[in-house]
């Protein structure tokens, strides 16, 4: 009885002060995503009512060159991009744990450019790839190489933003500095022991170590990089010739310069079920080779 | 006892000087440190260059005249309204910091309390939001807070902080679950309310974890684009990025790379400054949310 009242008023408190992220919850993820999913069947300008055209909306985006376009730019950009910096930052990881002079130097200045970040990261980068005063070229004039067009070259739009994040390396490589500290000591010594080299018992003890602070970070990185925004809108607004056509920039053109909200929102959707989809195959992938300590139940 | 164990790798003898793998790492590292640091030497060369110099080839690697006045004309040009928008970065930013971790922890602390029918299910359920992308959303929210009559104001931008964010409530949850039960029952015998509880026990002994929450709300809301551009039409309500992005195109016959420069750096400055004063809570934040 007593126990009974007791488990009342706690489920009580508990939808108490759980109540503001269940309006939220709600408000703001819910019902946006159910509603995406029914603008997605509509023809819906804001002004008029949503007007039902069943698949209508998913047809088209079918035919749409630009769709296509926009998935071509940003799985490019994702699969040159995601990897490299992972394998960056983890090498620079490597080096900065190693027990060397500065390392706390090295650590705050390879991560002292990943505060630039965001718009102001795109202006810099967008000076620093300025065709007739930039660094970059100047950099490149030093080894005969012509100046390049970079940003204003559709052939070299999208590498370009590649190479530009390359400069964030600094928060994967402060993840991976943080994971490899966690190595427990005494596996590295025993692997010692046992004879292994360096590279034996980086690849034997260290790296399956680590293995669970990678695959977090190719989730997030790979998210992160169908999403790509900032860059398109500040520097290339998709251009030139739509080369950085990013695929939510396309969504933010179909919605918010063509005002065509239904159209957009089975972009919209198709972005979710690509992001989920994504984030399951490399969960169900990686089941061979993660590794987590105190066993599979985890 | 990371210190204790290299003070003890230092004692021992060394009988060769430094190792040939050692001299080339640092020279490794030595380079990349140079490339990391030169755009960001270009960066603050260009933003104290004249409009003439800075459109030299090859690029002066020291101003020759340093232009302070660049800084100035942002605030004094009337075209740019630079000031205001620094400040409505700041009042979005502040609110945003506010309202997550009032909510933020509100919720966490609910979820790391007390057990309820369907509380393990609504768990799952913040931990499957902190995978949605904001594109795949944003048109119905869009369309909500323009019918609110919110459209053009700052409001949509601030009000979603109020009501928790996935990441940080499970962040918060984490913490919050490693506090001893005892704790607060003894607590509770002392006659505390679940209110005070939260307030008055929980929320001083999660300081740390809080600055984190906040460091990272706080460079979340500062850096965003996609939300503003969505929301803010005029020049006087645009945030920082807009407003920055706005800079770039149409009113300069020549893109003003010295002022766009300095905008820029004072638009680093709050985050590196909080890297500086809160460096453990900002690398912390970084490891557990992998956000940038």
């Amino acid at each position: 009885m007593k126990q009974s009242r007791r488990r009342i008023r706690e489920g009580r408190y508990f939808y108490l002060f759980i109540s503001p992220w269940l309006v939220g919850f709600i408000a703001l993820a819910l019902f946006p995503v159910l509603a995406s999913f029914y603008y997605s069947f509509t023809e819906y300008d804001i002004i008029h009512a949503p007007q039902w055209i069943g698949l209508g909306n998913y047809r088209e985006l079918f035919r749409d060159e630009q769709f296509w376009n926009s998935i071509r730019v940003t799985v490019k950009y994702t699969v040159v991009s995601v990897p490299l910096t992972l394998v960056l930052s983890l090498l620079l990881a490597i080096l900065i744990n190693q027990k060397w002079p500065l390392r706390g130097f090295f650590r705050t200045a390879v991560y002292f450019p990943s505060m630039i970040s965001g718009v102001s990261m795109s202006l810099l980068w967008f000076w620093v790839f300025n065709p007739q005063a930039g660094l970059f070229n100047y950099v490149l004039s030093w080894f005969g190489i012509e100046p390049i067009h970079w940003l204003l070259d559709a052939k070299y739009a999208i590498w370009a933003l590649v190479i530009m994040s390359f400069w964030g390396v600094g928060t994967g490589m402060l993840i991976f500095l943080a994971g490899l500290q966690g190595v427990p000591s005494h596996l590295l010594e025993a692997a010692k022991l046992d004879g292994a080299g360096p590279l034996r018992s980086f690849r034997n003890v260290t790296l399956p170590m680590i293995s669970p602070v990678f695959l977090f970070q190719l989730i997030v990185g790979m998210i992160d990089s169908f999403q790509v925004f900032t860059q398109a809108y500040t520097i290339t607004q998709g251009g030139p010739s739509y080369s950085t056509w990013f695929y939510v920039y396309n969504i933010y053109v179909n919605a918010f310069k063509n005002f065509r909200y239904g159209y957009a929102s089975a972009l919209a959707w198709l972005l979710l079920v690509a992001v989920m989809v994504v984030t399951f195959a490399i969960m169900k992938a990686s089941n061979r080779y993660v590794y987590y300590e105190g066993g599979p139940s985890r | 006892m990371s210190e204790l164990t290299t003070s003890a790798a230092a004692c021992k003898p060394r009988r060769r000087g430094p190792k040939l793998s050692s001299v080339l790492g640092v020279a490794a590292l030595l380079i990349v440190t140079v490339i990391m640091l030169s755009p960001l030497w270009f960066m603050v060369a260009t933003a104290l260059k004249t409009t003439k110099e800075m459109l030299r080839f090859p690029p002066t690697v020291i101003p020759e005249q340093f232009a302070w006045g660049n800084f100035k004309e942002l605030f004094v040009n009337s075209e740019i309204k630079f000031g205001r928008q620094y400040m409505n970065s700041v009042i979005v930013a502040v609110f945003s910091v506010f309202g997550t971790v009032l909510s933020s922890s509100l919720v966490a602390f609910g979820f790391s309390r007390y057990r309820a029918k369907g509380s393990q299910v609504l768990f799952m359920l913040v931990l499957s939001t902190m995978m949605l992308p904001y594109p795949a959303i944003m048109i119905p929210q869009f369309l909500l807070f323009t019918k609110l009559g919110l459209h053009d104001s700052l409001l949509p931008l601030i009000l979603p902080n109020f009501v928790g964010s996935a990441y940080m409530i499970f962040l918060l949850r984490q913490f919050f679950s490693t506090l001893p039960a005892e704790l607060y029952d003894a607590g509770r015998i002392d006659g505390s309310g679940e209110f005070r509880l939260y307030w008055s026990l929980t929320l001083p002994l999660a300081g740390p974890v809080l600055a984190t929450v906040a460091i990272f709300t706080f460079i979340w809301s500062w850096n965003d684009l996609l939300a503003p551009v969505l929301y803010l039409d005029s020049q006087e309500n645009f945030t920082l990025p807009i407003g920055m992005a706005a800079m770039m195109s149409s009113k300069f016959r020549l893109a003003p790379w010295n002022l766009l420069m300095a905008a820029s750096i004072l638009a680093s400055i709050p985050i590196i400054l909080m890297f500086v004063v809160a460096q453990r809570r900002f690398v912390e934040g970084i490891v557990l949310t992998g956000m940038k």
